[in-house]
């Protein structure tokens, strides 16, 4: 933890974030410190290589896929601001803040935005859709080298039979709700944030 | 004329206060810790700073922080908790929440990170290091805080440096003296007592204010004593207190210097930078050591590094092999009055040593466990486990499995290995698998 970190984060700063993301203005400097101890290079950006020395994350299969969606396409450093609106994806949704004070467009913590976070995870060329490519590659990195080929072909091609409403073998992002609609996606994706 | 009698007199009153200066320090330090008796001086000191934080903590306005110290074993290799309750074993494509959902937890909050960095406090003890969330909230607190600089660098930092000097400068040359005699039960006695008068001027050189417990179970010769690490502090701390033997690697400098001191009078181990990497050698070093009755307990620090003492870490199992009784010493200090961790990356020994003799105090227990030896059927990394699990639990940290080496190396492969082995059995069920495994 670093000695006054909390001081080098303005003010207005905290107002934006907390009107971007919905956090309280505790939870913002705590994140704050959390970001600062991470940012061993302490250039006020965070590298991939900073996420992968958290080792309960770097034995997480899907670590990368994770980390990779606190980088914006194409960048190599992650700022506190893209940091906390990549977060806000995961707080809670609570009853009484139905667009208290959020200028525009959906909460990021909205289960829509919450499925589009894990769909992206999946979508690694980012085009918008999964296709039976990428759901073989994602699927390998959660089961490592313990299921054969075939199997998770067979998986694969069963899992995009059931999404598939357009026959173009791939699943978009409608599909993708679509198929999760019964799913509590807000508790599923959702942590607890200490005030 | 007269310039002269002035620098006459200037040149009087110092060499009055000089004498005067010293011969209090030597009556109420120095000879008290020659015989390891105490004015309990330090002890009101240290009431009077509790009274004065608490005072402190009241002028601020903080919430009650939400504690999450959970002391219980973490079973940390099962990511994945309870998957699908019961279902059929198939993929989902929701199956990716929950890799997810840990991941951005362990990002947010993790439980190995924050251990190699200083504990955060809950209230402001008064010095700038510890200085995370408070900001201006009073100008009485704001002029304490400057009262208190005063007096630690003015007035304790040239009292402590003084007292380290003397401590160290009579520990070389004692040591030396004392390894004239020849070997027998003299020179024996006469080290002992040396090497405790030393370190006790240490002791007081930190101001350290320590409470031994439960001294029966106090570690004896033949034997060795492990206990868990926040820094190098701690070897003075436990030395002070019983005589052991040391073990480590030879260094150059001043520290060399002391090495060869300190092993003149009684038989440390040291080992050269070559013989370390040689598992054999250093095992049958200690062995041979530990089987000698005469010779003193050897204190061994299983975890390898320095852990900022909120947890114990992975113990590396070499000391747990060599079957002798082991006597586990559990080391717990009081943040509040200054942090004896040393998180070596940030900060070198030097600039480690100024914070620590610019701090208020250095306050710690110390709990000498029951000796435990290696039961029938278990295997040493067991018996560390086990000896670990009761430091933790008797210093009221946390027991976890992961290595400390994580402070500078990467987590092996073989752990995310697991977590896919374990989401591939849910994805097929246990049985049939048709795959290389």
């Amino acid at each position: 933890m670093g000695s006054r970190a909390s001081s080098l984060l303005r003010e207005e700063d905290i107002e934006e974030i907390k009107k971007e993301t919905g956090f309280s203005h505790s939870q913002i400097t705590r994140l704050y410190s959390r970001f600062h101890s991470l940012d061993k290079g302490e250039n006020g950006a965070l590298s991939r290589e900073d996420f992968q020395r958290i080792p309960e994350l770097a034995i997480n299969p899907l670590g990368d896929r994770i980390i990779n969606a606190f980088f914006p396409e194409g960048e190599d450093q992650a700022n506190f601001r893209g940091f906390m609106r990549t977060l806000a994806h995961f707080r809670p949704v609570e009853d009484n803040e139905k667009n208290k004070d959020l200028t525009s467009g959906e909460p990021l913590n909205s289960r829509t935005n919450k499925l589009l976070f894990a769909f992206r995870l999946y979508d690694l060329d980012r085009d918008d859709k999964i296709s039976r490519d990428e759901l073989l590659q994602v699927l390998r990195m959660m089961v490592g080298v313990n299921i054969s080929d075939e199997q998770l072909g067979s998986i694969a091609d069963r899992t995009i039979q059931e999404a598939d409403t357009n026959g173009d073998m791939c699943i978009s992002f409608s599909e993708f709700i679509k198929v999760l609609e019964k799913v509590d996606v807000e508790q599923k994706m959702s942590i607890r944030f200490l005030h | 004329q007269e310039g002269l009698d002035i620098i006459i007199l200037i040149c009087m009153l110092l060499g009055i206060s000089f004498t005067v200066w010293f011969t209090l320090l030597l009556v109420f330090i120095i000879v008290p810790a020659i015989f390891g008796v105490s004015f309990g001086i330090r002890r009101l000191y240290m009431k009077s700073l509790i009274k004065l934080f608490e005072w402190a903590t009241l002028r601020m306005e903080r919430g009650a922080k939400e504690k999450n110290h959970h002391y219980h074993q973490h079973h940390i290799f099962t990511i994945i908790i309870t998957l699908r309750g019961g279902a059929e074993p198939e993929f989902d494509m929701s199956d990716i929440f929950y890799f997810c959902r840990r991941g951005v937890e362990s990002i947010v909050d993790d439980e190995v990170t924050k251990r190699f960095t200083a504990e955060e406090l809950e209230s402001w003890n008064l010095l700038t290091r510890s200085n995370y969330n408070f900001h201006h909230i009073s100008t009485r607190l704001t002029a304490l805080w400057g009262v208190g600089v005063l007096i630690r660098y003015g007035f304790l930092l040239p009292l402590r440096v003084t007292l380290a000097f003397t401590g160290v400068g009579l520990l070389v040359v004692l040591t030396s003296i004392v390894g004239l005699f020849p070997n027998g039960r003299m020179k024996n006695y006469l080290s002992d007592k040396v090497h405790l008068m030393c370190y006790r001027i240490c002791v007081r050189a930190l101001t350290a204010i320590i409470t031994y417990h439960d001294s029966e179970n106090k570690p004896k010769n033949g034997g060795i004593c492990v206990a868990n690490h926040t820094s190098p502090i701690d070897v003075i701390i436990l030395a002070s207190d019983g005589c052991y033997a040391m073990v480590g690697q030879v260094h150059g400098g001043l520290m060399g210097v002391i090495q060869r001191a300190m092993v003149k009078a009684c038989p440390h181990i040291w080992f050269e930078r070559s013989e370390v990497k040689d598992r054999h050698l250093v095992a049958k070093r200690l062995s041979d050591h530990v089987a000698d009755k005469s010779k003193l307990p050897i204190l061994i620090f299983p975890e390898g590094t320095c852990i900022n003492n909120t947890s114990v870490m992975m113990f590396k199992k070499g000391s747990f092999e060599i079957g002798c009784t082991v006597y586990p010493v559990a080391i717990k200090y009081d943040p509040r009055f200054g942090d004896a961790f040393w998180n070596s990356s940030k900060f070198g020994m030097v600039n480690y040593l100024l914070h620590m003799m610019s701090s208020w105090a250095i306050v710690c227990s110390v709990w000498y466990l029951p000796p435990m030896s290696r039961m029938e059927g278990e295997d040493a990394v067991q018996f560390a486990n086990r000896v670990k699990a009761a430091i933790a639990r008797k210093g009221g940290l946390a027991d976890l499995l992961w290595d400390g080496g994580l402070k500078r190396g990467k987590v092996k492969e073989v752990f995310k290995e697991e977590q896919q082995k374990l989401y591939s059995k849910v994805l097929v069920g246990s049985s049939e698998d048709g795959s290389s495994s």
